[in-house]
């Protein structure tokens, strides 16, 4: 064990000596953060989510109290900053002006939606439709979070005024008659006096903290150009083989399966330091809350050995350095764009989202997100078993092929 | 006493190409022992089975009593090996270099440092240790490549070809600092294609050519196999002649043999001196043009050419 950790931190070492990989596993991550923060941005004085003016086209057809309660939440200066909403009457050219991406998602409050909720009877509500660009799903996101939070507290406040009402008919306190009125001022007092969202980027233990672009983004790049160290890791066994340096290994006191694993122990932790390196100067620099610590301590545990499969298995695949290096760039991004490091893999058609399992990448980003909206261990458990066996799997193909093929010509 | 190394019966088969074809030797303890043959001839395999990089195809091979093929580990802690190649860490220093290598000998703590000052000093590096490799010239690399071979004290010591490729003044330290070891006690394997380093270091030699040793022995012992005779090499422009010529020069009074390799005629003679003109009157007289001519005096590079008829840079 002791020559493996030798041989683990020989290659640490080594590669945080090498410039140019130092470049691709640090400097590139971190400077495509800033500039996508810069793009969308994150960094700009007055919005800390870094999103903007997200165009949107309310259409309210329902015209009752509750209809116009959210137009005005959408046009309250407490989201002046982050939407830009037009009303508008024609539903189908609103649609349309999604479908053109002109605009980030539609809002349809259809007829008869304040009498359903205000209704003494149980009929049912009439729901508001939010018409989603599928091209924008950040933006679209933040809309339909918002309707939400302002149907959840309208339907608060509907059943608290049911209930209500209904002890106070029991009660004989009022008559059956007063019921319609008095249900509807006690309905509007949620959506009225409590504005149902809020973006003060305050939060407590029990809020979930505000969406931040860059707790995506940053993930998203991380684990990109960690496919990058895996697959150059993968590289220098090929290099070690060639220049002699395994040969030689192979001729003192240590065993193949010792250089093996010393080896492929060097790329794990030379993955983990990547990571938390990148995760540690984002947070500092960006101010990005990666969240529970101990959660993203393993999840990048689970996400490097889940990536350090997929290297190895394309070094044992390969016959020379430059078909890992090739392969591996390309495969770094493939991976990065089927997994989501651009773009949210929901977006996708359903078959691209079920490839994109296959990435690393993917999983450990539903994790990192899940941890960034204030999840902790238990909600990332399912990509770190993901990503453990992923990582097992692969390290058993890498096995036989190494074995089927003669490991570096050690015969 | 028993011998440090013995080969027997050696085989190496990739594939179909047989590249040691049943080879056997032995080194005596306190012995250099060099293995002579031009590139391709089969020293490195040699080298790489005897070192247990490569199993062998038949045959074994004992260092200390101990078999390369059953007891692997044991060998590995009892030899050192010097490769063709510099297997170093470029961006490590020298001395992160032979630390790394020490503790994969086993070697630690305060042992492993006071061995690699000790080799630093040995190799004539100590002043440049906290220097990455890539920084060092070829011939500095060179020793550090040997450095590396002899942090763990070994018995045995294979040296493959540890002078390719560097300056003259960095070759003669290599040079110096083999015998050195072996005034130590230190056996030694040495595979060079440089007649005069097999010349200058070995008490045997064993010339391997196509995979077989063809001849071994001490130095006097080889000479006499092509007995006094010098050797006087023509290289010719390309003619289709040349065995016609190497006839006719047969007839020359004092020529022992001429024969032909490519674009080389060698004539062996008592005194090549004598027979030069002959010879080239032979070859104005078949309109074969002499492109160059060159005499050897009885030595290994003879003796190749005399069992090969090939020069062992050929």
């Amino acid at each position: 064990m002791k020559k493996i950790l030798l041989i683990a931190w020989k290659d640490l070492r080594l590669a945080f000596r090498d410039r140019a990989a130092l470049v691709l596993m640090l400097a590139a991550p971190f400077l495509l953060t800033l500039g996508l923060g810069l793009v969308t941005g994150r960094f700009s004085s007055t919005s800390n989510s870094g999103l903007s003016s997200i165009p949107l086209i309310l259409i309210n057809q329902d015209g009752g109290e509750l209809g116009n309660a959210l137009v005005d939440v959408f046009q309250s200066s407490d989201l002046d900053t982050l939407v830009d909403p037009v009303v508008q009457i024609d539903a189908t050219a609103a649609r349309a002006a999604v479908d053109e991406d002109q605009t980030a998602a539609v809002v349809i409050i259809p007829a008869g939606f304040t009498n359903s909720i205000f209704s003494a009877t149980s009929t049912p509500v009439v729901p508001v439709e939010v018409y989603s660009n599928p091209a924008r799903p950040t933006s679209s996101g933040v809309v339909q979070a918002i309707v939400e939070g302002f149907l959840s507290q309208v339907e608060l406040g509907r059943i608290n005024g049911t209930v209500t009402i209904s002890q106070l008919l029991e009660g004989g306190y009022i008559q059956p008659a007063d019921a319609a009125s008095l249900g509807r001022e006690i309905g509007q007092e949620p959506a009225g006096v409590n504005a149902p969202v809020t973006l003060s980027g305050r939060t407590d233990e029990n809020t979930a903290p505000p969406f931040d672009v860059l707790a995506y983004m940053a993930p998203g790049m991380a684990l990109m150009f960690l496919m990058f160290t895996v697959t150059n890791g993968g590289r220098t066994i090929l290099q070690e083989r060639v220049s002699g340096t395994l040969p030689r290994l192979l001729v003192d006191p240590v065993r193949l399966s010792q250089a093996l694993a010393g080896k492929a122990l060097g790329i794990y932790l030379t993955g983990v330091a990547q990571m938390l390196i990148l995760i540690g100067g984002t947070a500092l620099l960006f101010g990005i809350r990666w969240g529970h610590t101990n959660a993203v301590l393993v999840l990048v545990l689970a996400a490097v050995f889940g990536a350090l499969g997929w290297g190895l298995l394309l070094t044992a695949l390969a016959r020379t350095q430059s078909q890992v290096a090739n392969i591996g760039s390309a495969m770094m991004l493939v991976f990065g764009i089927l997994g989501g490091s651009f773009v949210d893999i929901r977006s996708f058609p359903a078959w691209m989202q079920t490839a994109a399992r296959i990435t690393p990448n993917a999983w450990a980003l539903d994790g990192f997100l899940a941890l960034g909206l204030g999840g902790g261990m238990a909600d990332v458990l399912p990509s770190i078993l993901a990503l453990i066996i992923m990582g097992l799997a692969l390290f058993a193909i890498t096995v036989f092929v190494f074995l089927r093929r003669g490991a570096f010509g050690h015969r | 006493m028993a011998p440090i190394l013995e080969v027997r019966q050696l085989v190496k088969k990739y594939g179909d190409f047989e590249a040691v074809k049943g080879i056997s030797f032995h080194i005596d303890r306190g012995e250099i022992f060099s293995l002579l043959g031009p590139n391709g001839a089969g020293k490195t395999t040699t080298i790489s089975v005897l070192s247990t990089l490569f199993q062998p195809t038949a045959g074994d091979v004992l260092v200390d009593g101990h078999s390369v093929v059953r007891e692997p580990m044991v060998v590995r802690n009892r030899i050192g090996v010097v490769p063709q190649e510099l297997a170093l860490y470029d961006d490590l220093t020298a001395r992160e270099n032979l630390v790394f290598w020490g503790q994969m000998y086993g070697l630690s703590g305060k042992n492993l440092n006071e061995r690699v000052s000790q080799v630093l000093e040995e190799i004539g590096l100590a002043d440049r240790a906290k220097e990455r490799i890539k920084t060092f010239s070829g011939g500095m690399k060179r020793r550090v490549n040997i450095g590396v071979g002899l942090l763990h004290r070994p018995a045995l010591l294979f040296m493959d070809e540890p002078t390719v490729g560097i300056d003259p003044q960095s070759r003669r330290a290599i040079l110096d600092s083999v015998k050195e070891l072996n005034r130590q006690g230190m056996s030694v394997l040495y595979t060079t294609h440089y007649m005069e380093e097999a010349q200058e270091l070995s008490d045997r030699v064993g010339i391997m050519d196509h995979g077989e040793l063809i001849a071994i022995g001490t130095q006097s012992e080889l000479t006499r196999q092509v007995g006094e005779n010098d050797a006087l090499l023509l290289e010719v422009v390309e003619c289709d002649d040349l065995n016609r010529l190497a006839a006719a020069v047969q007839q020359i009074p004092g020529v022992a043999q001429a024969t032909t390799s490519e674009n080389t005629l060698t004539v062996l003679a008592p005194e090549a001196e004598d027979i030069l003109a002959p010879v080239i009157t032979q070859a104005n007289a078949l309109n074969v043009k002499v492109h160059s001519v060159s005499i050897q005096e009885p030595n290994l590079e003879a003796v190749f050419l005399h069992l090969t008829g090939r020069a062992l840079r050929d």
